[in-house]
């Protein structure tokens, strides 16, 4: 290129960058750039259109710098070239910045890149994009962005599985929440059968004290008449009566021991039990717990119970509480069947039958309520599943049931017929542990 | 007169003859057993023309005792039974039901057998 032109060239680029950089008149912008001259800036929003919106820039720039100190640039050229007519110039620079705002000192590494045509003898900036080199994010050509992006995912993930993980802790704290809940609930359920089971014998207690005391009493009579025949008699009679005492005395314990395990968190020991024994006991505290809530209830018990069951390994309490859900249920039914029908001649009946066979026990419960309807028989053992008013069932019942007759290898059946029975059917297999 | 009493819990019977051992040895009292309601009525039905007293327990199964004073007092007439119930201990609304449906007497749990004995010599 002509000498002169290329100096012509440099000196008005020099003054282009001097009127950002430097407070020079805005006035001599009109010699540098071309009118409709357009311009980029780093952000989306730094967009200039026309010679009047550079040089509002740049008076902008000039208010900034007053507040600033130790205001200080460095001007490195890194690029010429032109077009081959020699009318067309695009000058790449780096400016280095740097000032001091509020005691803090900043350095920016700025790059301009910078298009100037040569019209009528001058040469006039026409394009300019402007940008501050950075360390890492907000690089303009994304070339890191692939691992940056799977930095951010992997963050996300970690997060979300902290996430996930508390939410888990959470899901099983509370269901730990809700089983206890249930057993609670099915515990008040018990309460008044409780009580009236615990009434029974304690009146046996102390009236057999009572009488046998008294006899006693007449024992001394009967010596000072010297009917000896009737003293024997009467101390048979008190030898019965407190072999009575210790009988009823045991059966409160075994209702309170029953009470207690009922509530307790489940130890999960197995232990040997007498299923025949465990259902009776629970079939009494079901059927009383619901009298004692509603008196007007009433149902015939019928059990019919294997007596060569023997003993069966189990945790007693899980079974018990499975035994109890399904009386529980059973005389719901019945109780449910009874206020719906206008009639005398229904009479609820509550059964229970147990059975062993070589390798496998079973406890049948059945009622004759209104049976389980088509609709809803696949849903029975799904968690929170009710067909009770709000308030009056968990839904958890026959859920933890099943969980529970699994977890020891057995199965849970149940056979119903609309408007006439329903029958559940708890198969337990018999171990030989020896 | 035949006092029957009526109880689900077998002991009941031992307990009643010892308690009135003196009596039932002496001739004074009579008694007679019955473990639900249904027997009960079997029982009744067995002792036609015979005046008797019937001590009845509520809460059992089957036939609960207040079914079994409906029954009494709407079939047995002739000559009509008296009928005492045994009501737990602040239980209202048995005790209400009981009255309305004709009960005579009651007894609440535990039975005060002093009282009882009174109750009972009276009613000979």
């Amino acid at each position: 290129m002509d000498e002169n032109k290329e100096k012509d060239l440099l000196n008005t680029y020099n003054l282009w960058v001097k009127s950002f950089m430097e407070d020079t008149p805005i006035e001599q912008l009109d010699d540098l750039a071309s009118t409709d001259i357009m311009g980029y800036g780093t952000t989306t929003e730094e967009r200039v259109f026309g010679v009047d919106q550079v040089k509002e820039l740049c008076l902008l720039g000039q208010e900034q710098k007053k507040h600033l100190e130790d205001y200080n640039y460095r001007l490195d050229i890194i690029k010429k070239q032109y077009s081959n007519n020699e009318e067309c110039a695009v000058i790449v620079a780096e400016i280095d910045l740097s000032y001091t705002f509020n005691a803090v000192k900043t350095k920016l590494p700025l790059r301009i890149s910078t298009v100037l045509f040569h019209e009528f003898g001058k040469w006039k900036a026409v394009h300019w994009h402007g940008s501050v080199g950075v360390e890492s994010e907000g690089d303009t050509w994304h070339k890191d962005e692939w691992k940056r992006e799977n930095e951010r995912l992997q963050k996300k993930v970690n997060e979300q599985t902290t996430e996930l993980r508390q939410s888990l802790e959470h899901l099983k704290a509370t269901q730990t929440q809700l089983i206890q809940s249930e057993k609670m609930a099915s515990l008040g359920e018990l309460t008044a059968g409780i009580a009236h089971e615990i009434q029974n014998p304690l009146n046996f207690v102390n009236n057999f004290s009572e009488v046998s005391s008294e006899l006693i009493d007449e024992i001394n009579e009967e010596l000072e008449e010297g009917d000896i025949e009737e003293v024997k008699l009467i101390a048979s009679d008190i030898k019965q009566n407190l072999e009575k005492i210790n009988h009823h005395g045991k059966r409160a314990d075994d209702i309170i021991k029953g009470m207690l395990q009922h509530s307790r968190k489940n130890t999960g020991e197995k232990e040997p039990t007498d299923i025949n024994k465990l259902t009776d006991e629970y079939f009494r505290l079901a059927y009383h717990g619901l009298r004692a809530k509603d008196k007007s209830f009433n149902a015939k018990l019928e059990t019919n119970f294997d007596p060569n069951l023997g003993e069966i390994t189990v945790v007693s309490q899980e079974i018990g509480r499975v035994i109890l859900n399904l009386f529980t249920n059973a005389f719901y039914a019945v109780n449910e069947k009874q206020s719906n029908v206008a009639s005398n001649t229904y009479k609820p009946t509550v059964s229970v039958a147990t059975l062993r066979t070589d390798d496998i026990m079973k406890i049948t419960i059945k009622d004759n309520g209104d049976g389980i309807p088509k609709d809803i028989i696949d849903k029975i053992f799904q968690p929170f599943f009710t067909t009770k008013p709000t308030g009056k069932g968990t839904g958890l019942g026959l859920s933890m049931s099943y969980d529970i007759i699994k977890a020891h290898n057995g199965q849970l059946d149940v056979y119903t017929k609309t408007g006439e029975f329903t029958e559940f059917k708890i198969t337990l297999p018999i171990k030989t542990n020896k | 007169m035949k006092i029957l009493v009526v109880d689900d819990e077998q002991d009941v019977k031992t307990l009643f003859q010892q308690r009135f051992r003196k009596e039932i040895r002496k001739g004074e009292l009579d008694f007679v057993f019955a473990f639900s309601g249904e027997e009960a009525l079997e029982t009744l039905r067995n002792m036609e023309q015979e005046a008797v007293l019937i001590l009845s327990d509520i809460n059992m199964p089957g036939m609960s005792g207040l079914q079994l004073l409906e029954i009494i007092k709407k079939d047995f007439v002739a000559p009509p039974p008296v009928v005492m119930m045994v009501t737990a201990y602040g239980d209202e609304e048995n005790f209400n039901t009981a009255k309305s449906l004709g009960a005579d007497d009651f007894l609440t749990k535990p039975v005060d057998f002093k009282l009882l004995k009174e109750k009972l010599i009276q009613q000979r």
